[in-house]
């Protein structure tokens, strides 16, 4: 509990002054199953995007980049609404990748 | 029309990080109202529910736009004296900014104990978008029964037992009910249709005036579905015509979406271990009372947009 | 510059509201406040306030709201009483550990049931722990004056919490009475340009996330630090009567003791009562009896070093609750005097008595039997009764 903070260094009346700290926050351990992203197989329409309840679909520049392992949870949410044919996210199991 | 390449490039207000449980809709629905607000000055009120508990655990905020969490009850009356204090300061020249107020509860927090708090603030006209993220049970508790609850749901205070076979009641018409509101603008939308929703948030949010929003935001752990059929569900929940997309605008109520082919209920209802019990034979007929009702506030619904 | 005026204490209360001009007024009218909030209203339409006034559908609205529009960032009000404290209760709770500086007059009236709309402490006294301050007033004079400097009090750095200013319902808050007020310029020079001394919600380039989720790990460090706003406030309390003092010419301390610093036989009461107590301790003085009174003003903080020293070294002493406290034991009052009273050397005999409920007419009689029971209580070095009710029919 060292590194919490005293009563007397919590700020006043719980007054949070960091906004959107909780992106330092990983979620990404809480996965079973992962999303895996096949570029090649990718239309960019962005349902994955729009869809994320995680905000972890990664874009740059209008184009989708990759998935943002500290965040995503692996719901599946964007492999199931991925409409690309072959499609271009595929959940696999946690255990089955090498690395993360 | 949503571009949805334009609108990643935005900051949305809020973050990743959050702890809703994986799969959990309502923060498709915060997403998708943040990329509707844009660039748009925003100040939210978070009724207690899953999404002020799970956003907010000090030292921790997924809120990158001026938040306040007061209570269960009164996400409405908080906002109404945020909005009012805004006003204030708008008119002693102490702010300048066009600033957008929006609250966000669930349907406990809106349909049952933060009904009166919405209720009031509608009519005195204040300046909020009011969203309400519809999970159909008090889903933060344990997925007890809520008014918005659909009728024969299996909930941990309607369990579907021997005798009762789920909640008795059919569900409150919300949506409806705030319509009576005369409020400048009110809309039911589902994530799975992004662009209706954006464009409705989008209207509510240049009315000046209050406009509330029901948008369904499935939980996987309620209703019993797997999680990566959430978007899924609101998709079929449309199409099946259970939650139709509509808006009364000015008092004009106008369906936003027809579906080609309305399917049948058990499509979407199937799919959730919440309706288990109503595939059995003896309880065949509630399935078709279920569909009759369907068909007829369906009906109902389009007689008011005028469709029929 | 003062003038004298007679108003009611809704008037007087009201009136001090106009003179501080907050910013947002969310309010909704209960006997005997009523008055309050519909005086107010009126002088939003006439346009001699700045106030933005919220007409909410309840109590627990009125709350909601003003602690919405003070963590803005404005200075908020409201005014409230009895059912309509209690349905506050909830967010009374949050405002104070939001800490923030909402003032807000309270008509006392009893609690239902039965339901009833006569003054007594029982609205108040449940919220006693809620983490406001508390203040009382005796007068229609006392509760202007009370308003005016809980904002300062409130407002002040060192304690940005909230504060509730009561008057007795009825008693005062519809008894026309002279007062001496101030003009609206001092008044608002006395309690100056609200500022907020962190950062508000409506400091829209600085984002702040008011009212987290603080679990086993941090709710008890805010807490912490909660109780310490409370626990170190009291200078604040005397430096503002101080310069209210300076501007006015009126005392006004944690506590006024009437004849008290050589009495024997001590009453211990809140607002009103206070009043007729004191024509008893006269007639009793002149009759040769050391007869002397305390008059708490500020219930919260409970200033009670302050107590223990004003009352040591009398003989008897009787409290004197406007509300019981249904734990068997006496009002809240009692037991507080007595723990303030626990590490007094040769420290009194007290007692309590219950009284006044429901706006139930506490007359000098009453108060002539209390000190009579005390003369032999300090005779006999024993009291018969330590909890008893004052003008029950038995």
């Amino acid at each position: 509990m060292s590194n919490l903070l005293t009563w007397k260094e919590v700020p006043k009346g719980a007054f949070l002054e960091k906004p959107g700290n909780a992106a330092d926050y990983e979620t990404g351990d809480w996965r079973s199953i992962k999303p895996v992203w096949i570029a090649e197989n990718c239309i960019q329409c962005f349902r994955c995007w729009v869809y994320c309840p995680d905000a972890a679909i990664m874009t740059k520049d209008k184009k989708m980049i990759g998935i943002d392992y500290k965040h995503c949870k692996g719901c599946g949410i964007c492999a199931n609404e991925c409409p690309a044919k072959p499609k271009a996210l595929e959940m696999i199991n946690e255990s089955d990748s090498g690395d993360n | 029309m949503a571009n949805l390449k334009q609108l990643s490039q935005q900051e949305e207000f809020f973050t990743p990080g959050h702890r809703m449980c994986a799969g959990c809709v309502a923060p498709v629905v915060v997403r998708q109202v943040s990329m509707a607000a844009g660039d748009t000055p925003v100040v939210i009120a978070n009724a207690t529910g899953c999404l002020e508990v799970a956003s907010t655990i000090f030292p921790y905020t997924a809120w990158r736009a001026p938040w306040i969490h007061n209570a269960f009850e009164n996400a409405s009356a908080t906002l109404s004296g945020v909005e009012t204090a805004y006003r204030a300061l708008k008119k002693q020249g102490k702010i300048d900014k066009k600033v957008k107020f929006i609250a966000f509860g669930g349907d406990g927090g809106t349909y049952d104990i933060g009904f009166q708090s919405l209720s009031g603030a509608m009519e005195r006209g204040h300046d909020i978008v009011y969203i309400c993220y519809d999970n159909g049970a008090y889903m933060n508790t344990g997925i007890q029964r809520s008014s918005a609850t659909p009728q024969f749901a299996d909930t941990t205070t309607s369990p579907a037992g021997s005798v009762i076979p789920g909640k008795i009641q059919w569900r409150k018409d919300l949506t409806a009910i705030m319509a009576a509101h005369n409020v400048p603008y009110v809309a039911q939308v589902a994530p799975s249709h992004f662009n209706d929703l954006i464009t409705k948030v989008q209207k509510a949010i240049a009315v000046d005036g209050p406009a509330f929003i029901n948008a369904m935001a499935p939980c996987p752990r309620g209703w019993r579905y797997d999680t990566r059929e959430g978007i899924e569900m609101t998709r079929l929940a449309v199409e099946t015509c259970y939650w139709p997309l509509y808006e009364v605008e000015d008092g004009q109520w106008k369906l936003t979406y027809k579906p080609r082919e309305k399917k049948p209920l058990t499509e979407w209802i199937k799919k959730q271990g919440r309706f288990r019990h109503l595939f059995t034979d003896e309880n065949k007929e509630l399935l078709e009372q279920f569909q009759q009702r369907v068909d007829e506030e369906w009906e109902k619904l389009l007689r008011r947009c005028g469709e029929m | 510059m003062q003038e004298k005026i007679a108003l009611t204490g809704n008037e007087a209360m009201a009136l001090a509201m106009k003179q501080i001009n907050p910013d947002v007024v969310a309010a909704y009218p209960i006997t005997p406040a009523t008055e309050i909030v519909q005086i107010f209203s009126d002088y939003v339409s006439n346009g001699l306030v700045k106030t933005e006034f919220v007409t909410v559908e309840s109590e627990h609205s009125a709350m909601s709201a003003t602690l919405g529009a003070s963590a803005s960032g404005v200075r908020a009000m409201t005014a409230t009483s009895s059912q309509g404290l209690a349905f506050m209760w909830e967010v009374l709770y949050i405002a104070a550990s939001y800490q923030l500086p909402i003032v807000m007059p309270v008509v006392n009236r009893a609690l239902s049931g039965p339901i009833n709309i006569h003054g007594d402490h029982s609205d108040t006294m449940g919220a006693r722990d809620s983490g406001w301050l508390q203040i009382y007033s005796e007068n229609t004079q006392e509760a202007y004056d009370n308003l005016i400097q809980a904002v300062r009090i409130a407002e002040h750095p060192d304690v940005l919490l909230p504060t509730m200013v009561m008057m007795d319902g009825f008693i005062i808050s519809h008894a026309m009475e002279n007062l001496e007020i101030l003009s609206d310029q001092d008044v608002q020079k006395f309690v100056g340009e609200f500022k907020h001394h962190r950062p508000a919600l409506l400091d829209l380039d600085n984002p702040i996330t008011v009212g987290p989720l603080a679990l086993y790990d941090y709710y008890m460090e805010f807490k912490r630090q909660q109780a310490e706003a409370m626990r170190t406030c009291k200078p604040v309390i005397l430096q503002v009567a101080q310069e209210y003092a300076e501007l006015t010419g009126r005392k006004y301390g944690l506590y006024e003791g009437y004849k008290l610093d050589d009495a024997d036989l001590a009453i211990v009461v809140l607002s009103s009562t206070a009043g007729t107590a004191k024509v008893v301790v006269d007639e009793l003085r002149e009759q040769g009896v050391k007869a002397g009174l305390l008059k708490l003003r500020v219930f919260r903080p409970f200033p009670y070093e302050e107590l223990a020293q004003a009352l040591s070294g009398r003989k008897a002493i009787a409290v004197l609750d406007r509300a019981d406290g249904f734990s068997a034991f006496g009002g809240a009052l009692f037991n507080e005097i007595r723990s303030a009273m626990y590490d007094v050397k040769d420290r009194p005999l007290i007692v309590d008595y219950i009284f006044g409920l429901g706006g139930r007419d506490v007359n000098l009689d009453h108060i002539r039997k209390v000190y009579a029971d005390l003369a032999e209580i300090a005779k006999t070095g024993q009291a018969a009764q330590l909890v008893s009710y004052l003008g029950v029919r038995e």
